[in-house]
């Protein structure tokens, strides 16, 4: 267990009672928590049970009805200024990696830099290569994303990410579209990150990277936590039989 | 012994009847025979027709004397061949055409994107006029166009915006650029620049690719093309702009002057103008043809997938950005075969001219045709001409699609 000495006691993500339809069908329904700075919560649950929709409200991808989520101290509303500041502070890692085909690797990078934070277009690409470099990947930055494969897409995604200099990273499903060889490649990105101090919330089915790496582990099924526990103690000790059901499913394989 | 015998057979000499490759070449020649033989007696039986009303085919009558008067396109007088008269509709279409595809473009790429908006008002409206204007006879609408230049006021009362465009009963007025006394001196400025920033953008290519190669290595992929695009971009663009912009004031007199139309006598002189046919002809197509370009426009916006968006959006580019950088630019390749198809529909709609009196190429070749009794060799002229145009446009549209396609792929 990394036990994070990065981790401290201020939140920087508060929900409260956060709730989501779509349409008749209630997704989320009352997420109560706070996520500290530099913590690592992976977020594990039946597929339908909300968990990709909870972390898509965090960047409002996902409006939700009711309830408040604070993001470093800016509140989620209808204020299209708070979405954007939220958005520059928030990074996300997609299942199907989204890069934009039309653009090269350096390009899919640099493009936020260039265009919400005015950065030059050489400091841009400079720290554009850095992280190319920090993802092992330097040598595709001048091809385009369907030259490459699907791991060093995901990672050039995590670099394109990362170019805004983001206080939190989502990753929803990070390596669920990924061919079995090039998993751990991008899982080791994540826990090099995860040393880093960065504040992660990791949708994922990969409860290895999981028990290595979280500080917490979430539960949900049918739109509640109905769980949540150390690494150690949510694996070994499950309370709740829905959870021992999952666990013991999980583990078979 | 049996089977000695039948293996022989089989590879036996294959009587021609039977034989794949004679006949694939046989029913091919028989094909073309049968085309030749069918149009020869269409040709003959057509030639049999005219003649027994008096009229001989040729392309001869194109350099008689036309008698009829145009009234609008490149100068012309009756006094002028057919041939001449053939070729001021040419023009006309041609510049009908372009004018109309611009701007139903530029109408339908904004009514294509209003429909996707998230404002419930803006959606609807375009919604609106999409429907309404693909839905009603084109023929119709330029008829109604037409009917309503013939109310606009008369010349004295001209509607007027901002003493620059005016609108009466006669025409479309409006200010417009024109070459003036000093664009020919200002030419010679034009050329002096290319000649200078070739020869720089060459040197600075050269430069950089002999003496900074191996710094440059690191960062970029250089080469020598490479170094040339970015001479030209960074030194030759610049210096030719600097040449230019120099060579305007130096010249004595202006390169261009604007011209505003005037009243003098009975109308407006000066300027640029567009007669009642001509604006009721390149509304009608321009907003017809626009409503089924906005049609194009958002299936291809939305063949775009949720992903892009989502991840434009969460690297925090405002909805602005994420249609220009991201969403339009993968939309463009899935847009243009189709858009293609409407300009071709355009130019080719553009012979209803015809039914307000604006002289295209269409009508220009009815009146040959009424005139001379000419039909076959006038209708095969402007058959010619529609193919040509139609396929100078695919060829050009083909040819930015494969440009715009091989990116990222």
């Amino acid at each position: 267990m990394a036990e994070n000495e990065n981790t401290t006691n201020d939140p920087i993500i508060i929900c409260e009672d956060v709730h989501k339809w779509f349409d008749d069908f209630h997704v989320l329904k009352g997420i109560t928590t706070t996520f500290k700075k530099g913590e690592k919560a992976v977020i594990c649950g039946p597929s339908g049970s909300g968990k990709s929709t909870f972390i898509r409200t965090i960047n409002h991808l996902e409006e939700h009805q009711r309830g408040t989520i604070i993001v470093d101290g800016i509140e989620l509303s209808n204020d299209l200024r708070n979405i954007n500041l939220i958005r520059q502070e928030v990074g996300m890692v997609f299942q199907q990696f989204n890069l934009f085909p039309h653009l090269t690797n350096l390009k899919n990078i640099t493009l936020g830099p260039i265009q919400v934070r005015k950065m030059s277009k050489s400091a841009a690409e400079e720290a554009a290569l850095a992280l190319l470099e920090r993802m092992d990947i330097a040598d595709q930055a001048y091809k385009y994303p369907a030259e490459i494969s699907g791991g060093q897409q995901q990672r050039v995604a995590i670099a394109r990410a990362l170019a805004m200099e983001p206080k939190i990273m989502l990753f929803d499903e990070p390596t669920s579209a990924l061919d079995p060889e090039m998993i751990s490649e991008v899982l080791d990105v994540m826990r090099e990150l995860a040393h880093s101090g960065m504040t992660m919330l990791v949708v994922t089915h990969e409860m290895g990277f999981a028990r290595e790496v979280a500080d917490r582990i979430m539960f949900f099924d049918e739109g509640v936590v109905i769980e949540e526990a150390a690494p150690a103690d949510f694996f070994d000790n499950p309370q709740h039989e829905r959870t021992k059901l999952f666990i013991s499913q999980t583990l078979q394989h | 012994m049996m089977e000695d015998n039948s293996h022989k057979i089989l590879s036996d000499k294959i009587p021609f009847y039977r034989d794949i490759r004679f006949l694939k070449v046989f029913f091919q020649i028989l094909f073309v025979i049968g085309i030749i033989l069918l149009t020869g007696f269409l040709y003959v039986n057509m030639l049999n027709g005219l003649s027994r009303q008096g009229i001989e085919l040729g392309l001869n009558f194109l350099n008689s004397e036309a008698g009829f008067e145009l009234s609008e396109g490149i100068d012309f007088e009756p006094s002028e061949t057919y041939l001449k008269a053939f070729w001021v509709g040419i023009v006309n279409t041609i510049k009908i055409s372009i004018i109309g595809i611009f701007c139903a473009t530029v109408i339908g790429f904004f009514f294509g994107i209003a429909r996707l908006s998230n404002n419930w008002l803006i959606r609807q409206i375009a919604s609106v006029y999409v429907e309404c204007f693909r839905n009603i006879p084109l023929l119709l609408q330029i008829l109604f166009w037409y009917a309503l230049t013939r109310v606009l006021p008369v010349v004295r009362e001209s509607i007027s915006f901002f003493n620059s465009i005016f609108i009466n009963n006669r025409g479309v007025y409006f200010a417009f650029v024109e070459r003036a006394d000093g664009f020919n001196a200002w030419l010679w400025y034009l050329l002096s620049g290319s000649i200078l920033a070739i020869f720089v953008v060459l040197g600075f290519a050269a430069f950089r690719y002999f003496f900074r190669f191996r710094e440059l290595q690191q960062t970029a992929r250089p080469s020598f093309i490479s170094n040339i695009t970015f001479g030209a971009k960074w030194a030759a663009a610049p210096i030719f702009l600097i040449v230019a912009i120099v060579g305007w004031f130096l010249t004595p007199e202006q390169p261009f002057a604007v011209t505003r139309p005037a009243l003098q006598g009975f109308n407006f002189v000066g300027g640029m103008s567009f007669s009642p046919e001509f604006s009721a002809l390149l509304i009608g197509l321009a907003v017809y043809t626009s409503a089924f370009i906005a049609e194009v426009v958002r299936s291809g916006i939305q063949a775009v997938v949720r992903g892009q968006r989502e991840a434009a959006r969460a690297v925090g580019l405002k909805e602005s950005q994420v249609l220009r950088l991201v969403v339009i630019p993968q939309a463009i390749p899935i847009i243009v075969p189709p858009l293609t198809s409407q300009y071709l529909n355009l130019a080719k709609n553009s012979s209803l001219a015809i039914f307000i009196g604006f002289p295209d190429l269409f009508m220009v070749g009815e009146t040959m045709i009424n005139q001379t009794g000419q039909s076959i060799p006038v209708f095969a002229m402007i058959m010619v001409s529609y193919l040509i145009m139609s396929l100078t446009t695919s060829a050009f549209m083909n040819w930015y699609n494969r440009r715009i396609t091989r990116v990222g792929k």
